[in-house]
């Protein structure tokens, strides 16, 4: 899923300090998983806003909702009734969620809460760690399942570099070095000929560099 | 290699004796003087001299531009040139402007994280890795075209040089991936510096084994110690640097003021030991700002004079 | 305006510093009267929210009392309890309010001591900050009204 972390309360306070009627508005979805973006973080940053205006003298109502996804329009719809009667929203789905409620409501001040950092997995309780890039073009059937892409500093499709140390990255001695994963598990499945295969340049057209990506599933479309 | 250029490092390798190569680092400033001075000081000494492209991450002088000066000078240079900061368009058009110079060597690199360097908060392209920058000037030299498909008449002559650490793990990776460096069609390589002795014979018999020491010319990494100080540095803080305990007992063993030579002493014993080495085909020196000390290591090597090519 | 009296919130879990605070009382041990006990099953079941918004009710000071580490019933609501304490003294410092005014306790259900000195100690030490910014903005926000009223 998306992960995400809570901006720092000063930023947002920096945000919404001149407006007097602000709503907060949680994402049910991925950043509720990683604890970034929910109902409970909406509730608390709520209640941290008040306490914070409060405490400095300045009247400041704030109100407080989450929706089953902020990247759909039909729960974006949810707010059409109360939106008008905020100055400003302060959003903490992902940057996709920010970006398409403030779509949905155009003429309203949108705030992001949160910093959408990448999509990954749960090793524990507060540990996320990424997984995939988004490429566009999928290389993890020759690769043992792990991605150089997303797991190799250097991105690189031949790798490991000459950096790559006791199975760590030369980046940072935390990050397992990818291509040492993508070795061992080749190792196990008896794939290692594939590694000795010279992959060739990337086509990253499906990936960011293409510009802003779209999918249209006519299969699926009415 | 059956492909000539008008390389000398190619010439020197074909006709069977030990090439020498050396390294400038380019300056952190606009002074191309630096790069001649540095040059002077070994020219006589090397059959190439390789310029590092951004080394460490650090912003310097671009290799491209240092290569031009050496080759105005009547040098060889050996362009080397990092995935890191260009896409395939602008490595391409490097290559092209570099060969338009009759510039004729080049080693491909992936090149240090940007992490190291002096521009942390850079984005980096990694567009292409070493061994996909391999395949691209050989399709540029070979077949005359592009990436991206475009055919051209004037190809650039280039004797394709790739990088390989051997003592980076895991080690049982590094021979088959010297032999992915060669299918992609590297001609030479140097390696990384050597210190591990044993480790090195190792990797070097399995690629002797593979026969890849009939296909690629491998240069052996040398790079002489200044001090006891440094044998700590590289040992301890250096990714993929092997610095057995020996050579840093070796190096503190002496008095400070003798350290130096010691280095050199040290690094004249390790070509000499390896010129027994088959499938070792010749010497890169790293003189790691200490490029004055080359002429003394490649002559007390008996590498010097160095033989002249018709 | 008057003598400070400061309104303390004791969330107590009901196998440990809920018994202790009996056990105290049971003892004739003296404590200050103005901390309210709140029972929960589990220290665990206290949430980020409870806290503030018991700070934005009023509150002077809040303590959670669990088990001993290691001795929750429920295995780790206690070590769960006490990182989001962490959390919310660091948001508590980030907005005007200080971190102090909430603290973190283990005992066990036979600590009736304990509980008694715990208390004092809150009390002293939400005495010494003084009453919590959101009271006194309230209060200094209340009075022209009472003013225009006399």
């Amino acid at each position: 899923m998306i992960k995400a972390v809570p901006k720092p309360l000063e930023e947002i306070i920096d945000l919404v300090k001149d407006f007097h009627k602000v709503l907060i508005v949680g994402c049910d979805g991925c950043v509720t998983v990683c604890e970034a973006g929910g109902l409970k973080e909406v509730q608390v940053l709520g209640s941290s806003l008040r306490l914070y205006f409060t405490q400095a003298g300045q009247r400041m109502d704030i109100d407080e909702t989450s929706l089953t996804r902020q990247c759909d329009q039909e729960y974006l719809d949810q707010l059409k009734d109360r939106i008008d009667h905020y100055e400003a929203v302060v959003s903490l789905a992902c940057g996709c969620g920010v970006q398409y409620l403030a779509e949905r409501y155009h003429d309203k001040i949108v705030y992001p809460g949160v910093d959408t950092c990448f999509m990954g997995v749960d090793l524990e309780r507060g540990v996320y760690a990424e997984r995939c890039q988004a490429c566009g073009k999928c290389i993890l059937a020759n690769t043992g399942g792990i991605c150089p892409i997303a797991r190799c500093s250097k991105r690189m499709l031949n790798g490991p570099c000459g950096g790559s140390e006791k199975g760590k990255c030369e980046v940072n001695p935390e990050i397992d070095c990818g291509w040492q994963l993508i070795y061992d598990r080749l190792k196990i499945l008896g794939q290692l000929d594939r590694f000795e295969q010279p992959v060739d340049p990337k086509d990253w057209a499906t990936s960011r560099d293409g510009g802003p990506r779209k999918i249209v599933r006519e299969d699926l479309r009415l | 290699m059956n492909n000539t250029t008008p390389s000398r490092l190619e010439k020197m390798l074909a006709a069977g004796h030990l090439a020498v190569t050396s390294e400038v680092g380019p300056p952190r400033s606009c002074d191309g003087s630096v790069i001649e001075q540095k040059a002077e000081l070994i020219k006589d000494y090397v059959d190439a001299v390789n310029v590092t492209d951004n080394q460490t991450s650090v912003t310097r002088l671009c290799s491209l531009a240092a290569c031009i000066r050496l080759k105005l000078m009547g040098l060889e240079p050996v362009l080397q040139m990092v995935t890191r900061d260009r896409n395939r368009i602008a490595l391409q058009s490097d290559i092209f402007g570099a060969a338009s110079f009759g510039i004729c060597n080049i080693l491909c690199l992936t090149g240090d994280h940007q992490h190291f360097g002096d521009h942390p908060n850079a984005v980096n392209v990694f567009d292409l890795d070493s061994t996909q920058l391999i395949q691209t000037v050989r399709l540029m030299r070979d077949e005359g075209r592009l990436l991206g498909g475009h055919q051209f008449e004037h190809r650039p002559q280039m004797f394709i040089g790739a990088a390989a650490n051997p003592f980076a793990d895991p080690f049982e990776i590094r021979v088959p991936r010297l032999a992915k460096k060669v299918a992609a069609g590297a001609q030479f390589i140097q390696t990384q510096c050597i210190y591990n002795m044993d480790k090195f014979k190792l990797w070097l018999k399995l690629a002797r084994d593979r026969g890849l020491t009939e296909r690629v010319a491998i240069l052996a990494g040398i790079t002489p110690m200044k001090n006891v100080g440094m044998a700590r540095y590289m040992k301890n803080r250096v990714p993929g640097i092997d610095v057995p305990d020996e050579i840093v007992k070796r190096m503190g063993g002496v008095p400070k003021e003798k350290q130096a030579a010691e280095g050199i002493r040290l690094a004249i014993e390790q070509i000499q030991e390896l010129k027994e080495e088959e499938g070792i085909r010749g010497f890169h020196l790293m003189a790691i700002e200490w490029e004055e000390k080359v002429p003394e290591i490649v002559e007390r090597a008996g590498l010097f004079p160095r033989p002249q090519l018709n | 305006m008057g003598r400070f009296e400061p309104k303390i919130l004791a969330f107590c879990c009901s196998y440990c510093s809920y018994a202790a605070a009996d056990l105290a009382g049971a003892m004739r041990l003296q404590y200050p009267g103005n901390i309210k006990i709140i029972k929960v099953p589990c220290t665990g079941k206290v949430d980020l929210i409870h806290l503030l918004l018991a700070f934005e009710q009023g509150a002077d000071g809040i303590m959670v009392a669990g088990c001993l580490e290691g001795n929750c019933h429920f295995l780790s609501g206690n070590l769960r309890a006490r990182q989001r304490v962490n959390r919310v003294m660091a948001i508590l410092d980030r907005i005007g309010l200080e971190g102090d005014r909430l603290a973190m306790f283990n005992l066990s259900a036979g600590m009736g001591a304990r509980f008694a000195e715990m208390a004092r100690e809150m009390y002293a030490q939400v005495l010494k900050l003084g009453p919590s910014p959101i009271n006194i903005a309230r209060e200094t926000a209340a009075r022209p009204i009472v003013e225009v009223a006399a």
